[in-house]
């Protein structure tokens, strides 16, 4: 089953306010058994191996145990995303292992402000064709086929 | 043991509809998806919207992981940057042969490289030649190009990037953004014809239904998967090479209210590494590898290629193939028994090193370059299909020792990545724009105050992931136009909030009438389970409609037998089955997927040539002809219409301007 959690990493998130792999989940796979405190993945052969849920857990508990129907048993790939860089281990059926380390991104989480410095282009703006970060500067944006004959 | 006669879901669905709530809403702008078009849009409209108007982004998934880019990707596929937007039209016509609105590829040519730029802006690290790091792209940093269109990205985080701006842009605005509610249906107005009013969906965590009323929505919810039977069938069809649930939603909800649709006999049959889907551009671009079939040989440098390529002309004889003739070349091999065909990693990457040591670089130095290389390779997997890594790691692979098989995939429907299918709309308001390419609000459909973006325009391939953000772009600042010249609509439903409730719940109805008359939950004469729809589904695409066992070859008669069965999967629709929230989601995916199916076979069935070899063969009409349509040829669109009054379809042929010289 693609992604699989470890119920003895798992706690539910019962300290968060949501179950993370149930609330980031792109297909709607992972969910909560609020019985046992535990997430599961409820649908395994639709699992994208996206990885999303096992970059949030805040436990490690998600892991992917890769395709059964197509892959030899063994592999492992695990990553552990930070802030500004992620960490990947992949370890091989014959044991060797490699790591590799790439940024993700280059200004803090949360920080963005999409409107801040941009232009207010005006409601006369709104019948011509540029988008409202061209009204200023608008060399590319305003072109057209017979500019390039 | 108990027996297996009960819903196995965590969230069960409720049987009792007086337990259901309704919650209705009304906004000017609604807008239908979470991926790179929806977050565009979302960023670009609040600032056209006047102050006290209103608009919500509802969204099946959650915003931050939401979307074909939700893994992330290792590349940015169209950045025009010294580029012009005309030779991009050139490139995006000849790879889709010939068949392609060149207003609306052109106006996105001008558009696109802005919203790059903002993403670099938001945090994303995008690759800089050596001399230029440090240095933004609009300060004079120079990306690192494989291709003449694509830039290089460190991309783990650019959806929740890209995502957290247009969260910021909704917040700011004082705009809602729903997550977990899944939009399954348009509503037209009751009284003003023609006119789209609002849209219907439920909530996957809890017993909800939501009812929308807008003055103006966007569609753009991604392409169709698991619509035709994948390589891989069990497990392994998750490892779909799109974002498994794309379900061909943005088709079916727009053209059951009678949206004009277009191209859709377009499909992408992408070629990628084996069983995993890895990416394979990086490899063909970036580091140089080739393509050699079984016996080791480079086959298309072979008189046998050049000899099939030549029928295709002029697209086969243009210096860049097009990717649908690539495939054809490749499956050509595959049939005369020469395969596998081999992705040769370990030549390509060995050649780097030979090149350092002619250079004189001493054995540090070389080994860090290695080092470098080496995690490139691997970065271009594990920032957008992990799976394939995880595959190589199961193998033993390590790409400098060994090739990988490359093989075509089972077809998608899309419309932002080398394919077209999708809808017909509006270019831009301008003089240059043939009349017939414009009506008014670009990329509105036909159907008023409809628009859609991304994978849902169709005849204008090679967006990807920048040019889907900004269409979405292009599409909000027409939809608040739209918006100030229909200040005075108030839309109205034809449907009552309970006939609604019914109809999006019926699945629910049928499963807890009849799921005790058998002892299997899965067994049961009296309805069909969501799973075993989307099964016979790809069973009968798969053979009759040319999926990947038969060659991808279907025929006139073929196709018959397939929409057969599609008529009778239609009627067995009605016998769905869904015991909880998460097989509700399921059951209307599949309705999603069924129509855009029967409509993507209704157009092969209409277009009586192969504009597509490699893709798809018609095998009673096995050539492109390019003659033009009042010719009698099929150098034009394909365009389908359902008319939801009568539930009658119509297929046309439509004129193709060229705008862009050769």
């Amino acid at each position: 089953m693609p992604s699989f959690v470890n119920p003895e990493k798992c706690d539910g998130c019962k300290g968060g306010e949501k179950t993370a792999c149930m609330y980031i989940c792109p297909n709607d796979l992972m969910v909560l058994n609020p019985d046992e405190m535990k997430a599961y993945n409820q649908e395994p052969d639709q699992c994208w191996e996206c990885y999303s849920c096992v970059k949030i857990c805040p436990q490690g508990a998600i892991e992917v145990r890769h395709y059964a129907d197509i892959c030899p048993m063994g592999g492992y790939v695990q990553p552990m995303r930070g802030t500004d860089s992620i960490m990947w281990t992949i370890k091989f059926r014959n044991g060797n292992i490699k790591r590799f380390k790439f940024p993700i991104r280059t200004t803090p989480e949360g920080s963005i402000k999409p409107y801040e410095g941009k232009p207010s282009p005006g409601a006369d703006q709104l019948d011509n064709e540029l988008l409202f970060t061209e009204t200023a500067d608008s060399d590319r944006a305003t072109c057209k086929p017979s500019d390039f004959a | 043991m108990a027996l297996p006669n009960k819903p196995a879901w965590e969230l069960l669905a409720e049987p009792d509809l007086t337990k259901v709530p309704v919650e209705e809403y009304t906004y000017d702008a609604l807008l239908v998806g979470g991926g790179m078009a929806a977050c565009g849009a979302a960023w670009e409209i609040g600032k056209w919207l006047p102050d006290g108007a209103t608009c919500c982004l509802v969204d099946k998934a959650a915003l931050e992981r939401s979307g074909a880019v939700a893994q992330g990707l290792s590349a940015i596929n169209t950045y025009i940057g010294e580029n012009t937007p005309s030779d991009y039209v050139r490139m995006v016509r000849n790879d889709l042969m010939g068949v392609v609105r060149e207003d609306l590829i052109f106006d996105l040519g001008r558009h696109v490289d802005d919203s790059v730029h903002h993403f670099e802006e938001w945090g994303l690290p995008i690759w800089k030649k050596k001399g230029s790091e440090g240095k933004k792209l609009t300060e004079g940093g120079e990306p690192v190009r494989t291709g003449k269109w694509q830039i290089m990205i460190h991309g783990e985080s650019y959806k929740c990037i890209v995502a957290e701006a247009a969260k910021a842009a909704l917040e700011e605005k004082g705009y809602d953004l729903h997550e977990r509610i899944f939009i399954v249906k348009l509503l037209l107005d009751a009284n003003k014809e023609n006119t789209i009013a609002g849209a219907v969906g439920f909530s996957a965590r809890e017993n909800k239904v939501c009812i929308y009323k807008a003055k103006a929505i966007m569609v753009a919810c991604g392409g169709a998967v698991n619509i035709f039977r994948p390589r891989s069938t069990d497990e392994g069809k998750g490892r779909a090479w799109y974002p498994v649930w794309n379900a061909g939603s943005t088709y079916t909800m727009c053209m059951q209210v009678g949206a004009e649709m277009t191209m859709m006999e377009n499909r992408f049959t992408p070629s990628r590494f084996k069983d995993g889907y890895g990416p394979v551009g990086a490899w063909f671009l970036l580091f140089k590898a080739t393509v050699t079939n079984g016996y080791g040989e480079h086959y298309v440098k072979t008189d046998r290629a050049k000899a099939e390529l030549e029928k295709y002309a002029p697209y086969g004889l243009a210096p860049v193939t097009p990717t649908c003739l690539r495939n054809h070349l490749m499956l050509f091999e595959m049939k005369e028994g020469r395969g596998p065909i081999f992705m040769d990693t370990a030549a390509a990457l060995n050649a780097f090193l030979e090149e350092k040591k002619a250079e004189g670089m001493d054995e540090k130095a070389l080994k860090k370059f290695w080092k470098e290389l080496e995690s490139e390779a691997w970065e271009d997997f594990l920032d957008m299909s992990v799976g394939q890594a995880g595959l190589w790691a199961s193998m033993n692979i390590e790409p400098e020792k060994v090739g990988s098989e490359i093989m075509p995939t089972e077809p998608y429907m899309l419309g932002s990545h080398s394919g077209c299918c999708g809808i017909w709309v509006s270019g831009p308001n301008e003089d240059w724009v043939p009349d017939d390419y414009k009506w008014g609000y670009n990329r509105m459909t036909t159907v008023n105050g409809l628009f859609t973006s991304g994978d849902g325009v169709g005849a204008s391939g090679h967006k990807f992931s920048s040019g889907a953000h900004a269409e979405g772009r292009i599409a909000a600042k027409a939809m608040a136009r739209y918006i100030r010249d229909n200040a005075d609509f108030a839309p109205s439903l034809k449907q009552s909030e309970e006939e609604l409730k019914e109809e999006i719940y019926k699945p629910v109805k049928v499963y807890y009438e009849h799921y005790q008359k058998t002892t299997h939950e899965m067994v049961n004469p009296n309805y069909i389970k969501p799973r075993h729809m989307m099964e016979r589904l790809m069973k009968y695409t798969d053979e009759y409609g040319g999926g990947w066992s038969p060659y991808y070859m279907t025929n006139g008669k073929l196709l018959e037998i397939v929409m057969k069965h599609l008529q009778w999967l239609r009627e067995d629709s009605e016998k769905m089955a869904a015991g909880g929230l998460h097989e509700l989601l399921r059951a209307w995916e599949n309705l999603h997927r069924i129509w855009t199916v029967e409509d993507h076979l209704r157009h092969i069935q209409y277009r009586e040539e192969s504009r597509y070899p490699g893709f798809y063969y018609r095998g009673d009409f096995m050539q492109a002809d390019d003659k033009d349509f009042d010719q009698g040829g099929w150098k034009c669109f394909v365009n389908s219409k359902y008319d939801p009054n009568t539930g009658e379809w119509t297929v046309m042929k439509k004129k193709c301007h060229q705008i862009i010289s050769d």
